[in-house]
């Protein structure tokens, strides 16, 4: 139960700045995932925060003291690493004992803190067996009890399911967070991988090149991107490179409104569901030409060539009958102007009816 | 009926050319290892040898007697085992840290440093041997304890700081950083973590240390002699200038021993599991 702040955090390699001043804020049981592209310096953030990295500059603070003097072995955080995380020489029970036998515990204690956190990851009579006789996910489970049993202040992960399979992942993905729900810990988790961000996390701090990019619900992230790159990077979107004059963005065959009057390039982002399908001979929308039909299970998703427009991405119900090479009319009803140097503007357009199912086209 | 047949020596033929080399390395085995090493052992036990006998012709202890009851064997062997004790234990101070360091820092001239040590042993034995005489006589080194120990000492250095560097660099880095995080110091991290997983690696560089320490004859003739003697030195004369080749083959046998003794102790250790803990990842 506790707080963490990052207070213009800074780290520099050389000549290279991994991370810029990064300030954050993480409430007392909160779940943050800071999540980027590889190389954006979010690993490097989370070992600053374990002490595994020394800061240029800046602060950390945990339940408002800092903690930036403080070595990796003193501080009140625990880690669960990517990789090669337990001690192959130890049992499990010894990997799980290690943190707790180095803080004189008694040995009944120990036994009965072990048995605890092994329940808790739902892994009860694994004591006696070595590392290498467990699975990868079983492996990080145990990492997590290791972690968790010695009650740190601060869970740390720094992208713990990466190595496993896809199924697994979810599955872990969910029993980490039932987890965290449970012992009530604050926790840091760093991943490259939005799913496993948007379905865990409180908050995300979207990271690119060192700098966050917008911290904020997992719901908002995804519907109003604050920067280009986050826009690009999260979920799909369409992004269209538009020419701005005073108050329209003339796209094709549509005028776009904006609220705002200036000139000069901008870009257009249009989420796929935000594109309404309508008939080839709508007055309303881009005209466009099927190039391809994705099945995705339970939708379509398609990729129309719109002239003077680009391909775009769009999905369709299942029950929409098209074929590649047909024409569509395509009708946006939401989209964001991101302009360099200025807030991004999100537009709504007047709903329009969308293509029917029976319409022949 | 025919094809069978001639798949059948197909088959043959094939069989010969992939057990024809088993059976040359075993011809090969035999004649270069086996037999001169039961040739030592048969010598060391013959009283009489002559040509046309298989066998020897009259067995017994007597030489065993004569060989060890000399006086320079007798002080010549407690200073062969205290000098490659010695060379050891103070290789593995010098050189295990040594090895830690070119596995985890990143310094100046590493890649060179790690090299150098080839390059000494890549250059002629006796003539780097010499060389060093020469400085060692005029640092009154020649013929101390401590002037064999030095010589013997950078015999080591290569086995000793390559082999436990990359057992170092074979430990991932996180698995010391795990161990810092739930609290324990450096050393701590060092002595449980890390020296555990390189133990079979550093355990077999010590124990090739040992062995070739022993047996390591040219430094300790040049630099040693006559007053710091090891059974290899005086070995060197016995079999070179004495017509009874039981000399030789006993002495062989004497120094077989401890290399022996060690091998057989590693193999208990290993079967143990205690040198194998370490490797499964």
């Amino acid at each position: 139960m506790s707080t963490l702040s990052l207070k213009q955090l800074r780290k520099q390699f050389g000549d290279v700045t991994a991370v810029h001043e990064i300030n954050l804020e993480v409430g007392d049981g909160e779940f943050l995932c800071i999540l980027g592209p590889s190389g954006c310096g979010k690993s490097t953030a989370l070992r600053m925060i374990a002490g595994f990295e020394e800061p240029t500059s800046g602060d950390i603070l945990i339940d408002g003291q800092s903690v930036v003097t403080m070595a990796a072995n003193h501080r009140p955080t625990a880690m669960v690493f990517q990789k090669y995380t337990l001690w192959p020489h130890m049992k499990v029970y010894d990997n799980i004992a290690f943190g707790l036998k180095l803080r004189g515990l008694a040995r009944t204690e120990i036994d009965r803190k072990v048995n605890e956190a092994l329940e808790l990851v739902g892994l009860p009579d694994y004591g006696k067996r070595m590392p290498n006789q467990l699975s990868g996910g079983e492996q990080q489970r145990i990492a997590l009890a290791r972690a968790l049993v010695l009650e740190p202040k601060i869970l740390l992960l720094d992208e713990p399911f990466s190595n496993l399979d896809a199924l697994l992942r979810v599955r872990l993905r969910e029993e980490l967070r039932r987890i965290q729900r449970r012992v009530k810990i604050t926790a840091i988790f760093v991943t490259h991988d939005q799913e496993e961000a948007l379905s865990l996390a409180d908050r995300i701090a979207v990271m690119s090149k060192g700098r966050v990019e917008q911290l904020d619900v997992p719901s908002r992230i995804y519907d109003q991107p604050a920067t280009l790159f986050v826009a690009d990077f999260i979920g799909v979107m369409n992004l269209i490179p538009a020419q701005q004059n005073g108050a329209t963005i003339d796209l094709g065959a549509l005028r776009l409104e904006s609220p705002t009057r200036v000139n000069g390039t901008v870009t257009v982002a249009i989420r796929p569901e935000d594109i309404a399908i309508v008939g080839e001979s709508d007055v309303d929308a881009w005209g466009g030409e099927v190039e391809q039909i994705i099945d995705l299970g339970h939708y379509r998703k398609l990729l129309v060539k719109v002239p003077s427009v680009g391909t775009l991405k769009v999905y369709a119900p299942k029950a929409l009958d098209l074929r590649e090479n047909q024409l569509i009319g395509l009708n946006p009803s939401r989209f964001t102007i991101f302009r360099d140097g200025a807030a991004p503007i999100e537009v709504k357009r007047e709903a329009v009816a969308p293509l029917e199912m029976s319409v022949a086209v | 009926m025919t094809t069978l047949t001639l798949s059948m020596r197909d088959r043959l033929k094939r069989y010969a050319a992939r057990e024809g080399f088993g059976l040359f390395a075993l011809i090969f085995l035999i004649i270069f290892i086996v037999l001169p090493i039961l040739t030592v052992l048969l010598w060391g036990f013959a009283i009489r040898w002559r040509f046309p006998a298989v066998i020897p012709t009259e067995w017994g202890f007597d030489f065993w007697q004569e060989t060890l009851s000399r006086a320079d064997l007798r002080r010549a062997f407690p200073n062969s085992i205290v000098l490659s004790i010695s060379v050891t234990l103070l290789s593995m101070v010098i050189c295990l840290p040594a090895s830690y360091a070119f596995a985890r820092m990143n310094f100046r001239g590493k890649q060179f440093f790690l090299l150098s040590f080839l390059f000494t042993n890549a250059f002629p034995r006796l003539g780097l041997y010499v060389a060093i005489a020469i400085i060692f006589f005029r640092l009154g080194l020649v013929g101390t304890f401590a002037g064999v120990v030095i010589v013997q000492l950078l015999n080591t250095l290569l086995l000793m700081i390559w082999i436990p560097t990359a057992a170092f660099q074979g430990v991932e880095r996180s698995l010391e950083e795990a161990a810092l995080d739930v609290g324990a110091s450096r050393l701590r991290v060092f002595m449980q973590i890390t020296l555990p997983l390189v133990f079979p690696a550093v355990f077999a560089a010590v124990l090739l240390t040992f062995v070739n320490t022993f047996y390591e004859t040219y430094g300790a003739l040049l630099i040693g002699a006559p007053n710091v003697l090891t059974i290899p030195v005086i070995m060197f004369p016995l079999i070179n200038n004495q017509p009874i080749p039981q000399y030789g083959a006993i002495l062989s046998l004497v120094l077989f021993a401890p290399s022996v003794v060690l091998l057989l102790f590693a193999n208990r250790l290993l079967r143990g599991g205690y040198l194998t803990a370490g490797f499964g990842v």
